[in-house]
């Protein structure tokens, strides 16, 4: 089976605190920490569990900058066989769609039966995969955690309201999004990374993929962000100050009062 | 101005709230728009959930057909891609069903699309501004969404209050011109979520753990305050994906629907999936070492501390 995985760098939230620029143009990137976007790490390594159970190779592929080649060598150190980067000054500034038609310029190139994609990533969107089904008029299955293998078709599940599992049969070539927990991705060490350090990683241009200039883009996105902004909420929280141990008495009295304490 | 249509999602011939939620926002987008409500399905269900939706809508589009008895994702969208006159708005709520169908209705439709909208402002030209978060709900953005081709808008569930409007719609029949619904994907069956040891929706006080916990051996020192408290512990999902608790404990739209009457929210940073399964207004307590974490937007209490150190310090003075 040719698996191709859609994976994307983004700043990981669970190692920053995410703070507005002051004109609103953009968030604070300076000190970011960036990985793999973490619904893209369990689609690695699903491609990678089916590829060794029934052979093929898994590629990993990324639109993004020069940077975003790291999160490629990152993804062959789990195990996948190749990275593909997709970059070009004119990719810049795509909205869903536009790199949905990126990726399906990729896809036509080569000679693939199975695309992942992660749930959603870093906005939320959880678009490209089903966008790049719909432009290949291939099916498609979001949210996926569960994947066997039935010939040419996949039996797959899911996951549903209140954690319930929607089995269906989906016939190859399919594009499937995966949802977290599907399976238990494997730990990259830095000896892992080192290995695939020197490996080439071929980068595609839009003449290489023959996607015509102002197709994609910034001019070509009908979303566009327009400011990040701090919004106005209700009164929120009452913060309790003090040392931890006034803030403990506080809570206590606050928990007795309210039912969470006999 | 473009037609808006809402896509109407029902159980057991009974409408969800997001029926009503999309009509408002409707109303967000043009003051004057006579929205349309499709409602798709087969058979008797399919008619009482048009009922429901004409108590929302003025016109109500009924799509029956056999292939459309449960909502296979595919099936569904090449459906509406027949129906849905080029150039409408069409709107979806953002839940599992929509997130499977929207995206690819977009592309069939030529149209804009933009998911898990939190806020609108009216139309202006073909210029529609919508409120959306990123990173989590970390950081919130204006977005503007072109509709000059239409536009397919993905709304979550619970940000449009319902404003109590009713209409007397009337339902037109458009099954005729659903066209070949053959797919390349079937849907067999739902199997539904294991019970687990533990009801947590039972529960009146949750100690509720998150990614915070950084750490399978510290969920020990979520159990010792539970017990303290006299309380059961819960969690977010990536703690159920790290099999560090099983799935009946995980709170949120994926997992359980809880109403506790206090919840403590420990190292949760609050997104909309996870906060979807706390229903009854309970009393929040949120500890968590970001003072940015959006949980503290919904909490009643806030404590900015390391759980790791507060949870261990509070069960001792509670007494454990
Ligand atoms: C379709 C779908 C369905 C989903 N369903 C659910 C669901 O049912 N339930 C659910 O929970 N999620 C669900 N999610 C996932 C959801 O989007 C979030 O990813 C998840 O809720 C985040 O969990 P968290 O708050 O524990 O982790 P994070 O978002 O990583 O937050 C961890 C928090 O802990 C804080 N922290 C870290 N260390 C410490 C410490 N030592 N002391 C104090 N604070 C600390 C951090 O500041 C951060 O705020 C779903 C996602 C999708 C796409
Ligand atoms: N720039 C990108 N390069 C490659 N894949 C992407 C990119 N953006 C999104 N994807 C894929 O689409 C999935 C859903 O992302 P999104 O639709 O942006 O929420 C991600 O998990 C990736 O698999």
């Amino acid at each position: 089976m040719e698996i191709l995985v859609c994976v994307k760098r983004v700043p990981d939230t669970a190692e920053n605190e995410i703070t507005i620029k002051g004109d609103g143009t953009d968030i604070q990137r300076d000190d970011l920490v960036y990985s793999v976007n973490e619904w893209d790490n369990y689609a690695t390594e699903e491609a990678i569990q089916i590829r060794d159970k029934v052979g093929g190779a898994v590629t990993v592929v990324t639109v993004g900058d020069s940077e975003a080649e790291e999160i490629l060598r990152r993804q062959m150190a789990m195990g996948a066989d190749k990275g593909i980067l997709l970059a070009d000054d004119a990719f810049e500034g795509s909205d869903g769609r536009g790199i949905a038609s990126i990726l399906k310029a990729e896809i036509l190139k080569g000679k693939y039966d199975l695309i992942l994609t992660g749930a959603q990533a870093d906005d939320g969107a959880a678009q490209v995969g089903g966008m790049l089904a719909a432009m290949l008029d291939w099916p498609y299955a979001s949210l996926v955690n569960k994947i066997e293998i039935d010939g040419k078709k996949l039996k797959i599940g899911r996951e549903i309201e209140g954690g319930n599992q929607e089995m269906n049969e989906i016939e190859l070539p399919c594009v499937l999004s995966i949802q977290t927990g599907i399976n238990e991705p494997r730990y990259v060490g830095i000896r892992g990374i080192r290995k695939v350090a020197s490996v080439e990683i071929p980068s595609h241009g839009a003449g290489d993929l023959g996607i015509a200039a102002g197709s994609v883009g910034a001019a070509a996105a009908r979303v566009k962000r327009a400011d990040y902004f701090t919004p106005v909420m209700g009164k929120g929280a009452e913060m309790l100050e003090g040392s931890m141990e006034e803030k403990i008495d506080k809570l206590i009295e606050l928990l007795k009062a309210k039912g969470g304490l006999k | 101005m473009a037609q808006i249509f809402a896509y109407i999602a029902h159980k057991n011939g009974v409408v969800e709230d997001s029926a009503a939620e999309l009509a408002v926002a409707a109303k967000k987008i043009d003051a004057a728009a006579q929205p349309t409500a499709i409602v798709t399905g087969s058979g008797s269900t399919l008619d009482s959930a048009c009922q429901g939706a004409a108590k929302l809508y003025a016109q109500v589009w009924k799509l029956d057909n056999a292939a459309l008895a449960y909502p296979n994702g595919e099936v569904v969208r090449k459906a509406l891609a027949k129906i849905v006159p080029a150039g409408s708005i069409v709107l979806i709520p953002h839940d599992t069903f929509g997130m499977d169908m929207a995206p690819g209705l977009s592309i069939k439709l030529d149209a804009a699309y933009a998911a898990d909208i939190v806020g609108l402002d009216g139309l202006s030209g073909a210029t529609l501004k919508a409120v959306r978060q990123e990173f989590a709900g970390m950081a919130h953005t204006h977005v503007t969404i072109d509709t000059a081709k239409g536009a397919v808008l993905t709304l979550r569930p619970g940000s449009f209050q319902p404003d109590g409007s009713s209409a007397s719609g009337s339902v037109t029949d458009k099954s005729g011109d659903a066209g070949d619904l053959g797919a390349k994907r079937r849907f067999l069956q739902v199997v539904e979520a294991e019970t687990g040891d533990v009801d947590i929706t039972k529960a009146d006080v949750l100690v509720s753990v998150g990614r915070g916990i950084e750490d399978a051996e510290n969920i020990s020192i979520a159990q010792e305050l539970a017990e303290a408290m006299g309380a059961v512990v819960s969690c977010s999902r990536p703690i159920v994906d790290a099999k560090w608790l099983e799935k009946s404990r995980q709170v949120g739209t994926s997992g359980k629907t809880v109403k506790p009457k206090v919840y403590m929210a420990m190292g949760i940073s609050g997104s909309f999936q996870h906060l979807g399964g706390l229903k009854g207004s309970p009393f929040i307590v949120a500890v968590n070492k970001n003072p940015k974490a959006p949980i503290f937007q919904v909490a009643d209490v806030g404590i900015v501390e390391n759980i790791l150190e507060f949870m261990p310090a509070l069960t001792e003075k509670i007494g454990g």
